[in-house]
């Protein structure tokens, strides 16, 4: 069947245009007083439209909801506007450009987006820009935080301010010099040229560019229609270290006596140890040169990881119960239902709808489990690790070690995934205490089975929701997500605090922030209301590339598939008809031309569709899942199959692009993050613990689960005037797909995600003590 | 303690530790080889997959008592010069063509066990398809699954 057209029930707003009068404005920098060029700007300061669009001009039958016109990405952004963050570029004297990014990378490639924005600005080819990662700064305060898939939106414009400031004092350098006009010189690849051929490169130009004294200069920025950089495909610029083992994460480091160390921790989730038996014993095993009791458990240095965690198998130890003692899935199920506001739109305005959707825990470990490396001395400390709030861990670390904050200096390393778990820094503040009580440096990694069953985890919810349809329109659309409580960390929930009062509607909690700032019902759904309710248990919880988004979106979606049926339209139809904007509607659109909407498909097999919006961008996809019998029962050994994801077409508007690669790389990721959400992935909650320990257990994407096709496609001109969030958009839109392409495919609407958790586990549990599964020793067994 | 000798990327290398000691310890720990990843510790994530005598194997679940002075252990920083020619295998090239990795942090192992599986399809006169990258139970909890496939299929030709 061709692509369907829908028709256009009303017009659409289509968003301010602010490309034509961003052009010309100049933007306010500082000279920097140095021996050589330093330039600088201040993040939060600068934006290139203000941050509230203009809302009051679009007559929309749903009154527009806060996220719309001031999400997360401004709350992050608008928190830094009151100090002074410096971010500063800097013309070396061999040539080069360098820039402390004050953000963490754990893979997302904003290392490789920053040295394109600076390249771009100053005409360099992007190596020739270094890009390091900014040890804590706490003159930074809010905007050394690397969360809610901000980075690029919050640092885009201070970055090429101060970019563009180094170029212009760099040709007026290079026009005194050979005596030409500014007009006339041109800059390419760090080479400064006359009309007469003679040319200077800026490391000989730098000292001379540089400032006497301190002091504010305006700038205007490249047209964008003259960009060669930003919006091209880059490769990754540590790819080359990447694939051959030369990249150095925290626990590759050679720092002098920080030997492995590891912790032994209690049975139950947040247990800790009342007294150890053994101590003696174990400090007499093989390699093990200290053994202490620390808050969490027991901890032991030795040699190698090995003999750390044979140490911690023998440790003989009473524990206190956990913060979860006792309870279970349903325990936990029936705390939450207590929780649950109510539906405010009495039943019976026309048609009514009604859904209740659990989803249930999910591990958000990343392959590198929790590390740091600290060295705490009598009145200093200094600490290795990712993290993605350095300067919060920094203001911990002092407090948990009795010292000032600026006698901790807070190394940030690249970390092997975040996933939101790296905004804490639980494997930093343990290290520090660690290194303090044996005296000696530590490098203090979590076993993978502390990782999966002690580590944060996305919180359990329930996301209800009710529709009154009457006719063609949907008079109201409440949604009530009752969730176990999301912690945030110090850093994070300052910088939300510090603004939340800006948001429209004022003086929210944190965790309420982020719901009013993220969530967006993207139709026209008459009364619309969202709320979320928090219970807080007791869990270690955090972001799983986005907080409540994934889960919402899939109930969400569910719901508008129930709706269009009830009208007797097509799926993608109805969401092109509802949605609100016309940037999304042609997002929508995209996706169902490139996902081939409508075609057939045979029996047991279906396909869905899925829209979401935030970040400053929509996203659509169509997803083709098989749930047919012989797909469902395949046997792979230590797996889960299930229904499978064949096909995923994606389309995503994330405003400006700078790395086109890259954005498609986050989406992948997404992507097969959603496949996890919806299909194959949760924690079980026994007995107070998290059963599952590693990665046979916990069934995270694998290559037998991942769609054999998936085609991504980046809108490459979009009306959005600047970068938007991309980190974890790639996720909620697909999840709504594939949750709406079962019930289409098996004609069963599910009432819990992912789909598998209730069926019997595929394995046998680990023991919880001893608290590490014993390596294997017949791994020459399994060569090929 | 017992002394334990071996070949580790072409060079022969020497080391005391007990026995029981699993080999991706003594390689990371004792040797400061720091390729092969520790992921999960019990032969599952395949972080840290490297290559003995040319084929994959995975030295967490390995005790070094078990290798012999004879064995060739190959990592990840030893993979290049396993090719002829060029600074890089090809497998690696591929990876970098298709910019696979993300954090980069399981892609050490996903390379080696890439070149072991199509070492292997290639001496069993199969192809290198979809089904056969199936095979590989490599974790890239960041999901660069589908870049993977690409690298793969790419590597594959010019080996
Ligand atoms: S660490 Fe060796 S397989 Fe996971
Ligand atoms: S690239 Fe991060 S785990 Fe694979």
């Amino acid at each position: 069947m061709p692509t369907h057209r829908a028709t256009t029930t009303r017009s659409r707003p289509t968003e301010p245009a602010h490309r034509a009068d961003v052009r010309r404005r100049s933007f306010l920098g500082l000279l920097v007083a140095a021996p050589v060029l330093v330039t600088a700007a201040e993040i939060g300061r600068q934006t290139i439209f203000d941050s509230v669009p203009d809302a009051s001009a679009v007559a929309l039958p749903s009154a527009p909801q806060p996220a719309e016109v001031y999400d997360l990405l401004d709350v992050i952004r608008d928190s830094a506007r009151p100090t002074a963050n410096l971010i500063t570029v800097k013309v070396n004297k061999d040539g080069t450009v360098s820039f402390a990014l004050p953000r963490s990378d754990n893979g997302q490639g904003i290392i490789t987006s920053t040295q394109m924005i600076i390249a771009e600005e100053m005409n360099l080819d992007p190596d020739q820009v270094v890009v390091t990662l900014a040890d804590a700064r706490p003159e930074l305060v809010f905007n050394q935080l690397t969360g809610g898939s901000s980075t690029t939106f919050s640092t885009y414009t201070p970055i090429r301010v101060a970019a563009a400031l180094a170029q212009g004092r760099l040709l007026g350098a290079a026009a005194n010099e050979l005596d030409q006009d500014i007009s006339v010189l041109t800059s390419r690849q760090g080479l400064i040229t006359g009309p007469n051929g003679k040319s200077l490169p800026f490391g000989e130009l730098t000292a001379k560019a540089a400032a006497p004294i301190t002091e504010a200069a305006n700038v205007v920025l490249k047209d964008r229609e003259k960009f060669t950089v930003i919006g091209k495909n880059r490769t990754k610029s540590d790819a080359l270290a990447m694939v051959t083992g030369k990249k150095k994460f925290t626990t590759d480091l050679k720092i002098p006596d920080a030997l492995p160390t590891v912790i032994c921790r209690a049975p139950d989730l947040n247990g800790f140890p009342r007294s150890v038996g053994n101590l003696g014993a174990i400090r007499a095993m093989p390699g093990v040169t200290d053994v202490v009791k620390v808050g969490n458990g027991v901890a032991v240095r030795a040699k190698t990881y090995g003999q750390c965690i044979d140490a911690v198998n023998a440790v003989e130890a009473t524990w206190a119960a956990g913060t979860v003692s006792g309870e279970d899935d349903e325990s936990v199920l029936r705390k939450l239902r207590r929780g649950e506001l109510p539906l405010a739109v009495p039943k019976g305005v026309g048609k009514t709808l009604e859904s209740d959707t659990v989803f249930y825990f999910r591990s958000n470990s990343s392959l590198e489990t929790n590390c740091a490396i600290a060295d705490v001395r009598a009145n200093s400390a200094t600490i290795w690790g990712p993290a993605k709030s350095p300067i919060a861990a920094q203001n911990e670390i002092a407090k948990k070690l009795g010292i000032p904050q600026n006698a901790v200096t807070f190394h940030v390393m690249e970390g092997g995934g975040s996933f939101g778990r790296k905004l804490f820094f639980d494997a930093a503040l343990e290290a520090a205490e660690v290194s303090k009580a044996m005296g000696k440096p530590v490098k203090l990694m979590w076993t993978r089975s502390d990782d999966s069953r002690q580590g944060r985890v996305h919180p359990m919810a329930t996301t209800r929701i009710r529709a009154n349809v009457a006719g063609d329109a949907v008079a109201s659309f409440e949604i009530r997500h009752t969730s176990v409580a999301t912690e945030t960390n110090p850093g994070l929930s300052e910088a939300i605090t510090a603004t939340a009062q800006k948001a429209p509607g004022g003086n929210l909690t944190v965790s309420e922030s982020i719901w009013e700032t993220t969530q967006v019902t993207p139709y026209n759904f008459g009364v619309s209301t969202r709320f979320l309710s928090e219970v807080d248990m007791r869990f270690n919880t955090s972001s799983m590339r986005n907080i409540y988004s994934p889960d919402v979106a899939t109930a969400r979606e569910l719901m508008v598939d129930r709706i269009a049926a009830q009208m007797g339209k097509d799926p993608y139809e109805f969401r092109s008809e509802f949605t609100k904007l016309e940037r999304w509607k042609k997002v929508v659109d995209r996706a169902a031309q490139e996902g081939d909407w409508g075609k057939s498909m045979a029996d047991g097999t279906a396909q869905g569709i899925g829209m979401h919006v935030e970040y400053k961008g929509v996203a659509c996809a169509v997803v083709e899942l098989d749930c047919r019998p012989e797909t469902v029962n395949r046997e792979i050994r230590q797996a889960r199959t299930g229904p499978r994801v064949t096909k995923v077409t994606y389309v995503v508007d994330v405003g400006l692009v700078i790395n086109p690669r890259g954005v498609r790389a986050q989406m992948m990721g997404g992507i097969n993050d959603a496949l996890a959400m919806t299909l194959t992935s949760s924690l079980h909650l026994t007995d107070g613990h998290f059963v599952e320990a590693s990665w046979d257990n916990y069934f995270y994407t694998r290559q037998w689960n991942t769609p054999p096709e998936m085609n991504i496609i980046v809108v490459d001109d979009s009306d959005a005037p600047e970068p938007g969030g991309v980190g974890e958009f790639g996720v909620a839109a697909t999840c709504g797909a594939i949750a709406c392409a079962y019930v289409r495919a098996t004609g069963k609407t599910p009432t819990y995600f992912p789909l598998d958790h209730k069926d019997p586990l595929p394995f046998t549990p680990y023991p919880t003590s001893p608290p590490v599964p014993p390596s294997p020793v017949n791994g020459l067994e399994t060569t090929f | 303690m017992p002394n334990h000798s071996f070949k580790l990327n072409g060079e022969t290398v020497d080391v005391e530790v007990e026995d029981d000691v699993r080999l991706l310890w003594v390689i990371r720990d004792l040797l400061g080889v720091t390729g092969p990843k520790y992921g999960c510790g019990i032969n599952v994530c395949k972080a840290c997959t490297s290559h003995i005598n040319g084929k994959a194997f995975n030295p967490c679940s390995v005790p070094v008592g078990a290798i012999k002075p004879t064995d060739e252990v190959t990592t990840i920083e030893g993979l290049a010069d396993t090719a002829p020619g060029g600074d890089l295998h090809p497998m690696q090239q591929a990876w970098i063509d298709n910019d696979v990795a993300q954090c980069g942090y399981c892609q050490p192992g996903q390379i080696m066990a890439a070149v072991a599986k199509v070492r292997q399809c290639q001496a069993e006169g199969r192809e290198v398809d979809d089904a056969a990258i199936e095979e590989l139970r490599n974790i890239c909890r960041c999901g660069t699954y589908n870049r993977i496939r690409e690298a793969i299929k790419a590597g594959a030709e010019k080996m």
